[in-house]
Formats: C-alpha cells, sequence, structure tokens
C-alpha cells in the first residue's frame, strides 16, 4: 500500500488488517504517555484545502502520538489563492523532503492527481464529493467495536446499514459503499431522489425513499449531514419537510432497534437530519467514531510510513 | 530440506519444564517472593513462556502474579528497512510504576529486541527494576545486555540457527541448533 | 510557384493529374516546365479541409497558441482554413477585433484564418454585439463559443438580426442552470461515483430543441456546435425533417472516438466542455455524421497551457486539441468502417464547413480554374500519436499514445505547400 486514496482501494485482507491495527492503536490511546516511536524522524504534512478542525486535529493527534513531524498548512492564504497550479503547490512541498501528504480539497480527484506527481505518499483526507476513505475506516471501525459490545457477531458479512441523507454530494458515502461492499455489510441509501448519486443502482446497494421502513431491520443507522443551502438548490423544499420525511426525529428514534448503532460522521445539524434524542441515545456511536478516528489514522499512518515505505 | 537433515537436538520438552522451573525459583528468590513481580513476555514467543512461569510461581507460591504481554515491532531499529511489519498485541495487566518487571523472551541474541523492550517499558510506565529471563543465551551481543535468568548458555556460531519450538504455537516443545544449509 | 501532382486518386475514385499554376488547378499539359513534380500513387486527393470550430489564442493567450503555431497545425492536419472562434482576449465582439484577427492571419498563417463574431458583446449573453458591423469586415460565422446563448430572447433577435447579413449562430449548447459553471463530467454512473458535478445530456439537448424552433419561427440559420448526445442527433434530424429551418449541426473528433471512462484517473486532458460522453451517444453522433444530420466534423481545437490544466479536474481549463488528428479520427471511426466514403469525408470536412461558413473559395472541387486548396491522403500509413510531435505550442493532446490513421502527405493551400511529410 503505497497511497489511501480511495476505500475501494483496499482489499479484504488489507482493510481488516488497518482496523486490527487500529486497536492496537486505541489501546495507545489510553495510556498515560500516548507516544508510539514508529514514526520518529518521519514528516507528515497535512494539507487542506477546505477546511476542517476535525479531520485536520485528529490526523494531527494521529501523527504526533506517533512521533512523526506533523505540519498542518491550510490552503486558504497559501499560495493556492495566488493562481498557482494545484501541481506547483504539491511539487513545491514535495521538494522539500516531505514523507506523507494528508490532503483535505474541495474538489473531486484532486487528491489522486496529486498521487501522481509527488514523490511522498498520499492520504486522502476527503476530496470534494468523492471520497473520504480514513472516515469510512473508522465508520467500520466504530460499527466493530458496537457489534462486539452488544453481543452480536463481530463480523461484517450480512450486517445491515442504512446510511441516509445528503448522499448526491456526501464524500462519505462514497468510501463507506466501497469500504462496504469488501467488508460483507448490505448497505441500503436512503434519501429523497434528488439528492442520489447519478448510477446509483449499479453501487450494488438498495435505494429506498421510505425511512420508517428501513430503520427496523438496520443494525447501524448513519445519518449524513444535509446543509441548509441545498434548499437553494431546489434539493428538498424546507428543513421541516426534510426532517418529516428523512430525519431521525425522537418519534422515528422507537423504530430503531436497541440493539443498533446510531452514527453520525459530523458534524451534526440538530433538529435537521438527527434530533437531539437520538445524537444522544444510549446507542448513539457518534463520540466512538471521533475517538476511533485518531487510532485509525495512526493505523493508516503507520502502514504507510511505518516501513521502508514513503517518499521515493 | 537439508536444514532438517544437520539440527541438532538440544532439549526436548522435559528439559524445557525444568529449566523453567529453576528460573520460575530464580525470580522468586531474586525478588523474595512473588510481591509486586509483572510478568512480561515479549511477543511472539516469550508471551507462552511468560504464561508457563506465571503459573509455575503460582504453583509453588499460591500468589497469582499478573502477567502481560509486550509488542516492541515499532521500537525495532530496523523497522525502516523492510516492509511495514504488522503490529503485535501489547497487554499491560496492572500499572507498572514501582513494580519489578520480568522480561521474558525466549533467545537472548544481539540483545536488539530487549533494547527496544526496554524502550517500550519507558513508554508505558517506570517500574521500580526491570528483570530479563531467556531461555537460551547464544551469545554474539551487540549491545551491553545482560539477562538475569538463563535456562541454557548455549555457545553458537552467528551463522548457525536456533530454533525455540513451543506447543502452544509450534505444537511441541524443543530446542534445537541447524547448520545453514549449503545452497538455501 | 508550380506543382504537378500525378496519379492521385480523387474522391469519386477516377484518377487523375493535378497541376497548379498562380494558386489554381490548370489543365495538366499547361503545367509549366519548371513545375515540382509530386507522385501521388495510391493516394487520395481532397480539396483543402476547412474548419469551422478553431481555438487560436491569439491574441490574448499566446502562451498557449498563436495564429502561426495554430495554423501550422492545421496545415499539418490537411486544413487550409480555419474559422477562429473570437474567445480571444480582447473578444472578438467588434469590427476592428475582427479585422485584427483576419490580418493576424494573413501575416503569420499556413491556411486562411476567418474570424468568428460574438454574439453578444464580451461574448456575457446579455447585449447583441455589433454583428452587423462584424459582418461588413466579412464575418459570417456568430458564436458565444465557451458560452451558450441562454436567453431565449437573445437567441431570437440574433437569428432575425442576422438574416439580411446571411450569417449563422452558431450555439454553444449548454443550459447554464442545468449544466452550471462547475459541470465537468458527464452525468452517469461515472459522475456520481467520481463525485463529479454532472452534465447532463439534456442540458445540451433542450437548448438545441429550443433553438431549432427559433430558428424555424425566425428564418435565421443556426448552427449547433460539438453534439455530443443522441437526444441532440434526434432533435436536429427532426428539425431537418420539418424542412422549414436552416439547421447545420457539427460533431468534434473526440466526441466521435472518446468515451466518458477516460476521465476516470481525473485526467484533466480529457476535461472538454461538452464532456466526453458514453457509448450509445460516440454511436449516435457517429451515425449522424454518416446519414448527414449532422454536417460538419469541427475540431474545437483548444490549445491550453499546461499550467491552465494542472489544476483540480472541476478547475482546470476545458478543452482539447484537434487539428492535427480530425482527419485520423474521422478515417478511424467513419472511413475505415465503411460508414463514410471519400467523397463523404470531402463533403463532412470541406464543402460542408465552406458553404455554412459562406466560405465561397474554400472546399471547391479538384477543377481546372478553381483555387488550388488540396490535401493527399496516404488511406493506409497508421502511427502512434506523440504529443511532442506537435506543430501546435500545447501538449493537450487526448491521443498521446493512440495507435491512428496517420494520413497527411502534402497541403496546398492556393498553390503553396504548407506541409509536406
Amino acid at each position: 500500500m503505497r497511497h489511501l486514496l480511495s476505500a475501494g482501494d483496499l482489499s479484504h485482507r488489507e482493510a481488516l488488517s488497518l482496523l486490527d491495527m487500529a486497536e492496537e492503536m486505541h489501546e495507545v490511546q489510553r495510556r498515560p504517555i500516548k507516544k508510539l516511536p514508529a514514526l520518529r524522524g518521519r514528516t507528515i504534512v497535512n494539507m487542506f484545502f477546505e477546511d476542517s478542525t476535525r479531520t485536520r486535529t485528529s490526523f494531527e493527534i494521529a501523527g504526533k502520538w506517533m512521533s512523526a513531524d506533523t505540519i498542518n498548512v491550510s490552503g486558504k492564504g497559501s499560495s493556492v489563492s495566488k493562481g498557482e497550479s494545484l501541481r506547483d503547490t504539491m511539487l513545491t512541498l514535495d521538494a522539500m523532503g516531505v514523507d506523507c501528504f494528508v490532503i483535505r480539497h474541495a474538489s473531486s480527484g484532486a487528491v489522486a492527481q496529486t498521487a501522481n506527481w509527488v514523490r511522498a505518499c498520499v492520504v486522502n483526507a476527503g476530496d470534494g464529493q468523492h471520497e473520504h476513505p480514513t472516515q469510512a475506516l473508522l465508520d467500520a471501525y466504530a460499527m466493530r467495536q458496537h457489534f462486539r459490545a452488544s453481543g452480536v457477531r463481530e463480523a461484517f458479512e450480512g450486517k445491515r446499514i442504512a446510511i441516509v441523507g445528503d448522499l448526491l454530494h456526501s464524500r462519505v458515502v462514497r468510501s463507506n459503499v466501497l469500504l462496504q461492499r469488501t467488508l460483507g455489510g448490505q448497505v441500503t441509501l436512503v434519501a429523497p431522489p434528488t439528492l442520489l448519486p447519478a448510477g446509483v443502482e449499479s453501487w450494488g446497494v438498495t435505494v429506498s425513499h421510505d425511512l420508517d421502513a428501513v430503520l427496523p431491520q438496520a443494525d447501524v443507522v448513519m445519518m449524513l449531514r444535509v446543509q441548509r443551502e441545498r434548499m437553494a438548490g431546489g434539493f428538498f423544499p424546507t428543513a421541516r419537510e426534510y426532517s418529516a420525511g428523512y430525519g431521525l426525529t425522537a418519534e422515528r428514534l422507537a423504530r430503531v432497534r436497541p440493539d443498533a448503532a446510531i452514527m453520525h460522521p459530523g458534524p451534526m445539524n440538530r433538529g435537521v437530519e438527527i434530533s437531539s434524542e437520538a445524537a444522544d441515545a444510549a446507542n448513539s456511536r457518534v463520540l466512538e467514531q471521533v475517538s476511533a478516528g485518531v487510532a485509525v489514522r495512526m493505523s493508516v499512518l503507520y502502514h504507510l510510513l511505518g516501513g521502508e515505505g514513503g517518499a521515493r | 530440506m537439508s536444514a532438517e537433515s544437520t539440527a541438532r537436538l538440544i532439549w526436548d520438552g522435559n528439559d524445557m519444564f525444568r529449566a523453567l522451573k529453576r528460573i520460575a525459583h530464580q525470580v522468586l528468590e531474586a525478588n523474595r517472593g512473588p510481591e509486586r513481580l509483572v510478568l512480561l513476555g515479549i511477543q511472539t514467543r516469550g508471551v507462552p513462556l511468560a504464561a508457563r512461569l506465571g503459573a509455575l510461581i503460582a504453583e509453588s507460591e499460591g500468589v497469582d502474579v499478573p502477567v502481560g504481554e509486550l509488542d516492541i515491532t515499532m521500537y525495532r531499529d530496523d523497522l525502516r528497512s523492510q516492509p511495514t511489519r504488522a503490529v503485535g498485541r501489547t497487554r499491560i495487566p496492572v500499572a507498572l510504576d514501582d513494580r519489578t518487571v520480568v522480561l521474558v523472551d525466549d533467545v537472548l541474541y544481539s540483545g536488539r529486541t530487549i533494547a527496544a523492550a526496554m524502550d517500550a517499558l519507558s513508554d508505558i510506565g517506570r517500574p521500580r527494576a526491570v528483570r530479563l529471563a531467556v531461555l537460551i543465551d547464544r551469545g554474539h551481543r551487540e549491545l551491553p545486555i545482560q539477562a538475569d535468568h538463563v535456562g541454557k548458555d548455549l555457545p553458537t556460531r552467528s551463522e548457525e540457527h536456533v530454533r525455540v519450538a513451543l506447543t502452544e504455537i509450534d505444537g511441541e516443545d524443543l530446542i534445537s541448533i541447524s547448520q545453514p544449509s549449503k545452497g538455501a | 510557384m508550380s506543382l504537378v501532382i500525378t496519379g492521385a486518386t480523387l474522391a469519386d475514385g477516377t484518377v487523375a493529374d493535378l497541376a497548379v499554376a498562380d494558386g489554381v488547378f490548370v489543365p495538366a499539359a499547361d503545367a509549366p516546365a519548371g513545375a515540382e513534380r509530386f507522385d501521388a500513387a495510391g493516394l487520395i486527393a481532397l480539396p483543402g479541409l476547412v474548419d469551422l470550430h478553431t481555438h487560436l489564442r491569439e491574441p490574448g493567450h499566446e502562451d498557449a497558441e498563436t495564429v502561426e503555431s495554430g495554423t501550422r497545425a492545421a496545415a499539418r492536419g490537411g486544413f487550409t482554413a480555419v474559422f477562429a472562434m473570437p474567445n480571444l482576449d480582447p473578444a472578438t465582439d467588434t469590427a476592428e477585433a475582427a479585422a485584427y484577427v483576419a490580418e493576424l492571419g494573413r501575416r503569420d498563417g499556413h491556411c486562411e484564418v476567418v474570424p468568428i463574431g460574438a454574439v453578444t458583446k464580451g461574448r456575457d449573453g446579455v447585449e447583441l454585439a455589433e454583428l452587423g458591423l462584424m459582418a461588413g469586415q466579412g464575418v459570417r460565422v456568430f458564436s458565444d463559443d465557451g458560452a451558450c446563448v441562454h436567453d431565449s430572447l437573445i437567441m431570437r433577435r440574433a437569428l432575425t438580426y442576422l438574416r439580411p447579413f446571411d450569417g449563422v449562430v452558431a450555439q454553444h449548447a449548454q443550459d447554464p442552470r442545468l449544466a452550471g459553471p462547475g459541470a465537468c463530467c458527464h452525468e452517469s454512473e461515472i459522475s456520481g461515483r467520481l463525485g463529479l458535478p454532472g452534465w447532463p445530456t439534456v442540458a445540451e439537448s433542450t437548448i438545441i430543441a429550443r433553438d431549432v424552433q427559433l430558428a424555424e419561427f425566425t428564418g435565421g440559420r443556426y448552427h449547433a456546435c460539438h453534439l455530443s448526445t443522441a437526444e441532440s442527433v434526434e432533435v436536429i434530424r427532426w428539425a431537418k425533417a420539418r424542412g422549414k429551418a436552416d439547421v447545420t449541426a457539427e460533431v468534434t473528433p473526440h466526441h466521435l472516438l472518446l468515451d466518458t471512462p477516460h476521465v476516470e484517473s481525473f485526467d484533466t486532458t480529457y476535461k472538454v466542455n461538452p464532456p466526453l460522453r458514453t457509448s450509445e451517444h460516440l454511436e449516435a453522433v457517429r451515425e449522424g455524421l454518416a446519414d448527414g444530420t449532422i454536417d460538419i466534423v469541427g475540431t474545437d481545437h483548444a490549445p491550453h497551457t499546461q499550467q491552465d490544466k494542472d489544476h483540480p479536474f472541476d478547475v482546470a481549463s476545458p478543452g482539447m486539441l484537434g487539428l492535427e488528428e480530425a482527419l485520423a479520427v474521422v478515417m478511424e471511426v467513419m472511413v475505415n468502417t465503411g460508414r463514410l466514403d471519400w467523397t463523404g469525408v470531402a463533403d463532412r470536412m470541406s464543402v460542408a464547413p465552406a458553404r455554412i461558413g459562406r466560405l465561397r473559395h474554400q472546399g471547391r472541387p479538384l477543377a481546372v480554374g478553381e483555387p488550388a486548396h488540396l490535401v493527399l491522403v496516404d488511406p493506409s500509413r497508421r502511427s502512434t500519436v506523440d504529443k511532442h510531435r506537435s506543430a501546435s505550442k500545447a501538449r493537450n493532446n487526448p491521443y498521446h499514445g493512440l495507435d491512428l490513421p496517420d494520413p497527411v502527405e502534402l497541403t496546398v493551400w492556393g498553390g503553396r505547400i504548407t506541409f509536406r511529410r
């Protein structure tokens, strides 16, 4: 594994190995001294062309706990705004001897393009509406923890995972679908037709517009953020109507099995796609997802940089 | 395979059992009993050995000594020279501060594994003392490290291969030494 | 200079000697004694190709292409005339700007350069440009190419106003609401999977459906640029079947050959507007070109600097080269598959584009007394396209690495050899 660009690039063995190793990393998270020497002397640049406090911090902590030198570069205010091409921006940093780029970009494909240009290894921290593979991995990690804690078989095969929300604009859904296709989870996508990606019928998932019918079957209910500005695009009329049809409201919460995990990659719009009752429910795994994020990213960074890998 | 044909048996299971029993007694003697002892097996074959020592101590003293596992993969000084290695399990049963930690491994050779284990320990806690127990000391040290409790000093040439098999992992207990097979 | 081409096969299959003196075809017997002789045995002689859709980038973006480099690429591709799209800096939206482009062509051109005028000022779709004054400079083709004349009323007015000038509106059909500025990938399973903003087929075909009705209603001349969808072909077919509108249509080489999966790796070389479509649409435009629903092949040759392509896919400049490979692609897709004969090629790539652009001295028969514009074609030579061996200053060549026909042996423009292998 030289880069992590797409959740679809991971084999079944690689995906499980990343999740297994994340458990060892999670153990470090509970130690008083949160430090492993594995990436000592490695330089990781977190290149965030788009703001994301949550993902950037998670990667930064992961790198630091592994003893790497992590540097954060924000796209805003850098040469990006001066009209420099993406290629020139990345080659300039690459020439400084960076071992790994962790890249967030508003444009789909920008991370994969960069991987073709630079010597460093590249981790996709979210590109446009394309992919967010470490999010899918941490979701899978949190699911597995949940399966284990609730005493069910921890394997993903046959698990029913409902993903609900703005799927058209979501990189999280694409990576989750790809990863679960590898791991064996059965994904049902629930959204108004206006928020479904073109060609979704070929993704090997079930598509539904009836959340009430889907919820009682689900082992995992993953709610995705719906941005209010989508109303201007004519995707749905009002937040009220969206919530009535597709929100995990307090009333609808009763249809979720008590042993099913409620998940949300954040940031949450409480009252739109998820009610506070659901977000704070006993079976909500929202905070576990965040906690898993650091361990999963440590695992990813160790996989890419722990051996002889890194810049060529 | 020629490696099999040139192997010389050093110990069988009975020899190993007697050596472990002796090491268990030495550990207790040096510590003046089982109090505040922690046994940490180094992945992979140190782990079952630590468990056996724990059981032997429990048998003779009637006390369960905490036994854990230590993986030193990420502390290896040759991490960068190979593809990424899988990380093994680290399980620390109790806080190590102010305890005597006995590191347990099968073979003491260059000493680099033990150095890595000490680095790992320092990231986990501050033991009062760290001791080292090994089944075989085959010499050829590259670092200033000595074992406190040794099953057998086994002079070897560096090109020879010492094989430690344990029932828990390999299905049998034995130690053998073999010459490198020519042309292998 | 003078030239005698012996044993050339004409588009209709007859074999002839062609003699050129003082820029026109003369009887072979009248060829001057010192004329250069060119053995064309086994080669096909076609009228010099005419491109109704070229981006030359000068003035304004000479780092990507100049009139000199662009027309040299044209000559290598067998073209003897190109129409220069007005998305220049400044835009060709005044008589003076049009005169300047024509002047650059006379000064630096390796073929004829004919300016296309903008339909609206600054190509922003709001107010009509000075169409009549540009027509006074000989401009007959008007286009906001790169932008759509999306306002129905402006389109109606342009079609109506241009009637006395015999001008044609060449439309870049793209509904700006259905396919906004970010749209960059054929809306399909691939756009959905890659998360690239979709460019749905209906954003093109609904505009063309509106426009052909406006053309019929106004009596104006309408030309649909770079058809990329099956639906658009159907709409043009329907409009032509009614027989009441002066409507023509165009397809690019890349929409004939290249399909959507080329963008899977986010290689911006393959970013083009309208986007590369899926195979069923390729099949439809090929069929349309074969049956005459689509009148011409226009290259939409769009040079860009590497800098302008080295951005994320949705930000990078759209467009790809085409002048040098246009004939090769048409041969590969249309001739070698039996869809089009050489007369058809001459029509789609020379006669029809000259007629639509009212370029009366191009696209003419290879006959005594006619201006000597021709291209000699080797029907069997093939080679692997190498983007570094291009006359264009740009390298955004989508055919790089492909094995394609390599047909052009000799290009003659007005009796002058502008390219020789």
